[in-house]
């Protein structure tokens, strides 16, 4: 009952589903005992901060039906408002408040602008509109080098709690330390899972019901009496508001920010992916197709040296097994889950195990 | 005398519509306008020369984009990975007959040109064929799913170029004879943008040939203008639309050589990087016009460059400055087409 409240009712509906949500979950929580070494660490981090991020694209693509190509413009924002902050106000509580506050004071005036501008033209145009915003969003911090540190970006320091320096306590704990490091991965990880629960709950209010009528059919549910110009700003706002939030996650946990980490067309492209192929319009595809995601990102590509260097004689599968072109894959995957899937792997698996019922 | 008034009230009867000039005089009065912001003279004449160039090629590139719109609602945004193949093309065509391109003939460089040219176009026009039944056609009518499947389309795309060429950028130096520029008084023009500009004037004069001179040209209008009118009159427009898909992408094939060749260096991303340029300029020019679309894409090539020496800090955001006064002035783009 309190899961059912905690989840909104909105619960997973497949038994592998739960199954592999309960294994993302725990996976993230023992990363730091389970797996040792920076690299897993990162990676789990990486994942926590791609579930906000993806689930709050989702909200706006897979809930509402637009296609935006501006949202890691609003997770840079996150993450520059955080680094900017700590490296001038020095790495104190005060300054991520700062800088997280004013980042997504910025994030929803400007997608509130965005969204009241150009929200009534069509799904094509939309899309058009944002990428050239966010092109140009990204020439500016990188011209305003003054205060984003250009190409090079920030590195900064963060309170004492979260740095590696600070220590809990004398005796490492099952093999671990227990450093500024790993309170900052648990916080990450905490917060992760309120902010997703919270849209989880977004979703499955009456107002997610409205935003997902306006996906299915615009016009009827303007028949009905809402208006979908501003369900939809509504809509962008918030996903914007968390988008930010995942930026400012992003920037504490590396402790530094340049564009490459949270600004650049790359991350948008990968964030297209993970919802397409976790599954649009449930929350869980995100988590699902983020964690895939990053997983292969960091690990296909040795799977696919081990494969490449078997093929080394025949010139064309060796090149395409080249661990550098595992986005091609991941490319041809996403093509082939609009056409065939296009609810993902999480729609799949509600629709098996409503089959089986 | 007589013969004249008497047939005309057949003519008065039906309402002439008289072609809209005012986005013409746009470019003569931003050249104009410059002048004095310029300051010299010959470094007026090399801008604006540097920018006709630019705004060519992305003309070049960005009309089979337009019309595709045009015609079927359907927005690639996988047309940066036909600019993509077409320059890569160029490297390797280039790069066989380096003997040709480094001699000092005219002729022997165009023999080397052309070729590449002519591959380039063949291949992306192929590509293009296998592009539009394979990523496209499953997704006519669903805007969302087309954005998207384009996008991955263009993904793909690229990584199979990683896979042939390489991740790395290529050089593409430009063959000897259109290297080094021309002297007019003080002004400087480079060789190569001349030769721009007039191969961008071949294809907007082949193109305006075509669109209003053939029947293939008044169908792909009217297509154009109300698709379904067309249909019921018996043409199938779908593969009026594959004809021009073809058309586009061997076009941006072709801008692919010669924005590679302007760029001197070839690196995967080139496609795309283009991409947002070629929204902006079919925005301005009215989504599926190809003369808007014309006069955008100079436009654009103009003010990058007269903003490039004039301020360069906003030079990186002039396209879209432009874009947003160009809308505030005309919502709908330069020449609004159709219901649209």
């Amino acid at each position: 009952m309190i899961l059912r409240r905690l989840l909104s009712g909105d619960l997973p509906r497949s038994r592998v589903l739960a199954l592999i949500l309960l294994a993302i979950l725990a996976g993230l929580l023992l990363t730091p005992f389970a797996f040792p070494g920076a690299k897993a660490l990162n990676v789990a981090a990486k994942v926590c901060v791609f579930i906000v991020l993806v689930s709050s694209f989702d909200l706006l693509l897979g809930y509402t039906g637009i296609v935006s190509f501006a949202h890691t413009m609003f997770f840079g924002i996150g993450a520059y408002g955080v680094a900017i902050a700590l490296n001038r106000m020095g790495p104190t509580w005060t300054a991520v408040a700062v800088g997280a506050g004013s980042a997504l004071l910025l994030s929803l005036a400007l997608s509130l602008v965005i969204g009241l501008f150009s929200l009534r033209v069509k799904a094509m145009f939309y899309a058009m509109i944002t990428l050239a915003v966010a092109t140009a969003f990204q020439t500016f911090a990188s011209q305003l080098s003054e205060f984003t540190g250009g190409e090079d970006g920030l590195t900064f320091k963060v309170p004492e709690l979260l740095s590696p320096g600070f220590s809990l306590s004398e005796h490492p704990f099952l093999g671990v330390s227990l450093d500024g490091r790993l309170i900052a991965f648990y916080l990450l990880v905490a917060t992760t899972l309120v902010l997703f629960l919270l849209m989880l709950r977004i979703v499955n209010s009456p107002f997610g019901r409205v935003l997902q009528a306006i996906r299915e059919n615009a016009f009827r549910a303007e028949a009905l009496g809402y208006r979908t110009v501003v369900y939809r700003t509504y809509s962008n706002v918030l996903s914007a508001g968390f988008a930010t939030l995942a930026g400012a996650l992003l920037a504490l946990w590396l402790r530094y920010n340049g564009p490459d980490t949270s600004l650049s067309f790359e991350i948008m492209i990968d964030i297209l992916l993970m919802v397409v192929i976790g599954g649009m319009g449930t929350l869980y595809g995100s988590v699902v197709g983020a964690t895939l995601f990053i997983l292969v990102q960091n690990y296909l590509q040795d799977l696919m040296k081990l494969a490449s260097e078997g093929m080394a004689k025949v010139p064309l599968v060796r090149d395409l097994l080249h661990p550098d072109r595992w986005l091609l894959w991941l490319g041809i995957l996403f093509v082939l889950s609009v056409y065939r899937f296009p609810t993902g792997i999480v729609g799949k698996l509600r629709a098996k195990s409503r089959a089986k019922a | 005398m007589n013969a004249a008034t008497t047939s005309t009230p057949a003519l008065d009867a039906l309402p002439t519509v008289r072609p809209d000039r005012i986005p013409l005089l746009l470019l003569p009065v931003l050249a104009l306008a410059a002048i004095p912001l310029v300051g010299s003279f010959s470094t007026w004449v090399t801008l604006t020369f540097a920018g006709l160039a630019m705004g060519m090629i992305i003309f070049i590139i960005a009309s089979g984009l337009t019309l595709v719109f045009g015609l079927m609602d359907v927005l690639n945004f996988g047309h940066g990975v036909f600019i993509t193949l077409g320059a890569f093309l160029a490297t390797s065509v280039l790069g066989r007959m380096a003997g040709w391109t480094e001699s000092e003939s005219l002729a022997r460089n165009l023999l080397a040109v052309l070729p590449a040219m002519a591959a380039a176009m063949l291949v992306a026009g192929g590509v293009g064929l296998a592009f539009e039944r394979l990523i496209i056609r499953p997704v006519y009518g669903q805007p969302l799913k087309q954005i998207m499947i384009t996008m991955g389309g263009m993904i793909v795309g690229v990584e199979l170029i990683k896979v042939i060429w390489g991740a790395q950028a290529i050089p593409l130096p430009l063959p000897v004879a259109f290297r080094g520029s021309l002297l007019f008084g003080e002004a400087a023009v480079e060789k190569y943008r001349l030769v721009s500009v007039v191969v961008g004037l071949a294809v907007f004069a082949a193109m305006f040939w075509v669109l209003s001179r053939t029947k293939l040209g008044l169908l792909i209008r009217a297509g154009v203008q109300d698709r379904e009118m067309v249909e019921s009159l018996g043409y199938r427009i779908g593969r009026l639309f594959i004809g021009v898909f073809v058309a586009g992408s061997a076009l941006a094939g072709l801008g692919g050589v010669m924005w590679g060749l302007y760029q001197q260096t070839v690196t995967p991303e080139m496609g795309g990087q283009i991409n947002v340029l070629l929204f902006i300029v079919i925005i301005i020019g009215g989504m599926g016009s190809v003369g808007g679309c014309f006069i955008g894409s100079l436009l654009v090539g103009l003010v990058a460059n007269y903003a490039g020496f004039l301020a360069p800090k906003v030079a990186l955001f002039s396209n879209i400055l432009l874009m947003v006064i160009v809308l505030m002035w005309r919502p709908e783009g330069l020449y609004p087409v159709g219901k649209r």
